[in-house]
């Protein structure tokens, strides 16, 4: 598959966001092409692989897919320790969902690798009445009225404005997306692809076995949900 | 309550008419009885339906079933016999009630779980001495010749019109047919079992009556509580349905709680519930299928090993200790498809969960003892607990260190997990997921790595074998080649567990190693061409000419079973779910306590069957019902010859220790 002399590397991503966003569905509709309109939550994590190819080089992600329920979220440290790229997503229909991406975002901030490219992905735009996602929707900031959204078919509760607003302030890149209709998914990837520096892919080669040895002694991750929020760091 | 009276009673009494399943009914209470403690006179106020109905006012009116022909007179006949009945509770104090005609007409199922043990229709003898001395109730001369091949199922049926013209005309059949037409009215709705109850919002729904009558008709519920009357769990129905009922169970439960003496179970209208209390989780049974209060205490134990399996013991323990209110749903989130498919499982009837055994991909012995020596040489270390290759639920091979052994009851939730939820699929990538094995160390998680091989690695080895990068390939970006999913019992799983949560790359390469050495040579296709020809035919492969249909063995040292294949009489749900009661009500009769059985040869109109327990096996054999006895005998002997000459391939003996 690596065509000639075209330089590969692997990168490594981590997905993370709220449970239900979509995660899996876009690692899938990336990965497979495929989608499913009930998928099972994530259990734990999932590895997957997929290679991107840029015009200079080719990038293979090595993408850990993260399971949103609370009751997991101490362990989300394991994958984004070593991780190169973040796409921390939301559900554009689901306000709240966008308050936990900025937890995550801030947390990736603090804890992880400091060149760190991070995605915010604003997943199920194909609820939405602007289908492409093209232009930006009403208002309907925060706390918007359910029965309000679905008169207008438009389940959209988290306009692009705020997002993308957002998005610039912490330098994120950002994108609306649909892992139903496939729309803006490889796009992303592409631009994360794009977006990680030169300099930090020369070192991605054999980090996996590094990685592997890092913290065996560590204790044993506390999954107790009670306490998973507050205790991000444990696992390190 | 009763229940080993009821068992008792069941199978002691040397001759009663066959199929007199009422008077068994009535002797289960009777015997009961004389083995009470005489506590105090309590006596219960209650309706028999408590549990089953809301507590305000008359039943709803049951939607029209479809398909489905009733038979008044076969109702009415059975109501009479069951009209008044004894409940004993576990203090000692007894509760008798009338069954009203009236509603009893409008549930479908009446007597099929009354006894609590069940397949109505058969009746058994014991001969606890000599192993293999047996007899049989129906008088042999019932047997019409030319139809001894016929099977249970066809025979269900339909029959020659010559037997039917037999059977009219003999006494001794009749009672059987009203218990037959019972049966086919318990199943009927079998189809409909695994529908969900619709929701409340779902436009042109139903409304809260009929979903409410949708919901009661199911024959099976598991609700799980917490003792302070929180809903944790529902099979079916959402919570507007389910609440109030899960309020009357936690006042009944609670109501015995302060007692020494625990509820376990009562019956009501023909249902029978079953209750399980772990630490502050009720666990709920409410079966109408006739499993016995042993088999269904089990699968209750199962649902709590599921929920152990996500939280941990301690967990449990401190959420409860903290705030005894605490909404459990909230710590389970994603554990619900677990609990329903091991529901589903238990409700198709899972003989794996009946014999608490597992069953392995059947395999030469050399081509087993390669494949384990192969895997044994791929260990990457990671710290590796236990090493599985199975393939749709079926074990191929194991490693393990010498000091650990695997349970039973683990790897059920773990096959659950990966080969019936849904949750975790093939071609999508590899898995990393923490669970807690309870009956292994109920006190923490270990890290278990899952990763599925997929039908494209058969043919290219080389796609994998890059070992210079320690990350398989991925699969190729083609909108073209649909992903293999919805795993199925093709699949084949590489499951690697450890106690270390960083272990996941030594695991990988591990994973990575044995697919190379499996897809180098002729492993890989070894295993997938035994899962093509599926288990072996009982009468084509096992045993030709037998007169037996299916059967179960299991091999007590090695905790493994292993079966034909139910092709094709046994491939639908219903008849599936038919043998299968046959099988539990045999091994509920010969594990009853203080029943130290040894043969158990049963008759029923529509089917002949024979348990055979002895220290190294277990034997459960079903035939149609015209079968002899001797032809039954000699059959099973067929049986336990070949799987003892098979014995190698069948069973996997100790497995590869490290
Ligand atoms: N309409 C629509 N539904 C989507 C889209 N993406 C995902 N879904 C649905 O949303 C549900 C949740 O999707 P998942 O991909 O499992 O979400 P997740 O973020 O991986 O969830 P966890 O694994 O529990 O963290 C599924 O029923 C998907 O079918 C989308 O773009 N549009
Ligand atoms: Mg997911």
């Amino acid at each position: 598959m690596a065509d000639g002399p075209k330089p590969s590397s692997s990168v490594k991503l981590v997905l993370l966001g709220e449970a239900a966003v979509g995660k899996s569905s876009l690692v899938l509709r990336f990965v497979n092409n495929d989608f499913q309109e009930n998928k099972e939550p994530t259990i734990g994590a999932a590895f997957l692989t997929q290679k991107c190819n840029l015009p200079t080089r080719t990038i293979k992600f090595e993408i850990w897919d993260t399971a949103g329920q609370e009751r997991f979220a101490s362990l989300a440290p394991m994958y984004y320790r070593n991780a190169q790229a973040a796409l921390v997503v939301y559900d554009l229909t689901k306000p709240t969902s966008l308050v936990k991406a900025k937890h995550w975002v801030a947390e990736l901030q603090r804890q992880a690798s400091p060149g760190i490219v991070i995605a915010l992905v604003g997943n199920k735009l194909d609820l939405t009445s602007d289908g492409e996602g093209v232009r930006s929707g009403g208002d309907g900031s925060g706390d918007a009225d359910v029965a309000e959204g679905e008169e207008s078919g438009d389940a959209r509760k988290v306009t692009t404005l705020e997002a993308q607003s957002y998005a610039q302030e912490e330098s994120l890149l950002f994108f609306e997306t649909s892992a139903k209709t496939g729309y803006n998914v490889t796009e992303v990837f592409t631009a994360i692809a794009n977006a990680i520096p030169e300099t930090s892919l020369k070192t991605t080669r054999g980090s996996n076995q590094a990685q592997g040895r890092t913290g065996d002694e560590q204790q044993r991750v506390n999954l107790n949900a009670n306490s998973a929020g507050a205790k991000d760091g444990c696992a390190c | 309550m009763a229940e080993d009276g009821g068992k008792r009673a069941h199978l002691s009494p040397p001759g009663p008419s066959a199929g007199e399943l009422t008077h068994i009914a009535h002797e289960n209470y009777s015997s009961s009885q004389e083995n009470k403690i005489q506590s105090h006179s309590s006596k219960l106020v209650t309706r028999p339906n408590v549990g089953d109905e809301s507590n305000d006012g008359p039943p709803p009116p049951l939607p029209p079933r479809p398909g489905v022909a009733p038979s008044p007179q076969a109702a009415t006949t059975k109501v009479q016999s069951i009209d008044v009945q004894t409940l004993q509770f576990p203090d000692g104090s007894r509760g008798t009630f009338q069954t009203p005609g009236a509603r009893a007409m409008s549930t479908p199922v009446q007597l099929a779980a009354n006894s609590g043990s069940s397949t109505p229709g058969r009746s058994s003898t014991v001969d606890a001495d000599d192993a293999m001395s047996v007899m049989s109730i129906v008088a042999p001369t019932l047997r019409p010749p030319g139809d001894l091949a016929s099977l249970m199922v066809s025979d269900m049926s339909r029959k020659s019109p010559a037997w039917q013209l037999l059977r009219s005309q003999s006494a001794s059949v009749k009672p059987f047919e009203t218990v037959r037409l019972d049966v086919r009215d318990s199943l009927a709705d079998f189809a409909q079992e695994f529908e969900p109850v619709p929701g409340t919002s779902e436009q042109g729904g139903l409304g809260d009556e009929q979903r409410l009558a949708v919901w009661k008709s199911k024959l099976k519920h598991y609700m799980i509580l917490s003792s302070s009357g929180k809903p944790i769990y529902s099979r079916h129905g959402d919570l507007s349905v389910v609440n109030s009922f899960m309020g009357v169970i936690q006042t009944i439960i609670s109501f015995y709680e302060g007692a020494d003496n625990p509820l376990q179970g009562f019956t009501a209208g023909g249902t029978r519930f079953v209750i399980v209390t772990e630490g502050p989780l009720y666990f709920v049974a409410i079966s109408r299928l006739g499993e016995s209060d042993a088999q269904l205490r089990s699968q209750l134990e199962a649902l709590y090993m599921q929920i152990l399996s996500t939280l941990t013991l301690p967990n449990l323990t401190s959420i409860f200790a903290h705030r005894p209110n605490t909404d459990l749903q909230k710590p389970l989130a994603g554990t619900e498809p677990l609990l329903s498919s091991l529901a589903d499982s238990f409700t198709r009837g899972s003989p794996s969960v009946l014999l608490s055994a597992l069953e392995c991909l059947k395999l030469r012995k050399s081509h087993r003892a390669s494949i384990t020596s192969a895997f044994l040489k791929s260990h990457a270390g990671g710290n590796l607990l236990y090493g599985m290759i199975v393939a749709g639920g079926r074990l191929v091979s194991v490693i393990r260190p010498r000091q650990h052994s695997l349970h039973p009851s683990d790897l059920q939730l773990v096959f659950n997990m990966l080969f019936e939820s849904g949750g975790i699929r093939s071609g999508e990538g590899e898995n990393w997921i923490p669970i807690c094995l309870p009956a292994f160390n109920n006190r923490g998680y270990l890290y278990m790595y899952v990763s599925f091989f997929d039908a494209a690695e058969n043919t290219a080895p080389s796609s994998t074998s890059n070992s210079s990068d320690a990350v398989p390939e991925a699969i190729p970006f083609s909108p073209t080649h649909p992903t293999p999913q919805a795993t199925s019992s093709d699949s084949i799983a590489i499951i690697l567990i450890s106690p270390s949560p960083t272990s996941f790359y030594d695991l990988q390469s591990t994973r990575n190693n044995l697919v190379s050495s499996l897809t180098k040579g002729p492993l890989l296709s070894h295993i997938r061409t035994s899962i093509q020809s599926g288990r072996p035919s009982l009468t084509t492969q096992i045993s030709p000419g037998t007169p037996l249909s299916h059967f179960l063995y299991k091999s007590r040292a090695n905790v493994q079973f292993c079966m034909p294949s139910s092709s094709p009489q046994f491939d639908s749900p219903l008849p599936r779910r038919k043998l299968m009661s046959l099988y539990h009500s045999l091994h509920g009769a010969v594990h009853a306590r203080h029943c130290h059985l040894k043969v158990l040869h049963s008759v029923a109109d529509d089917s002949t069957s024979l348990a055979w327990i002895t220290p190294t096996f277990e034997l459960y054999c079903v035939a149609g019902p015209n079968v002899s006895r001797a032809a039954m005998t000699q059959g099973a002997n067929r049986i336990v010859q070949w799987a003892k000459r098979e014995e190698e391939r069948l069973f996997i003996i100790g497995g590869g220790v490290f």
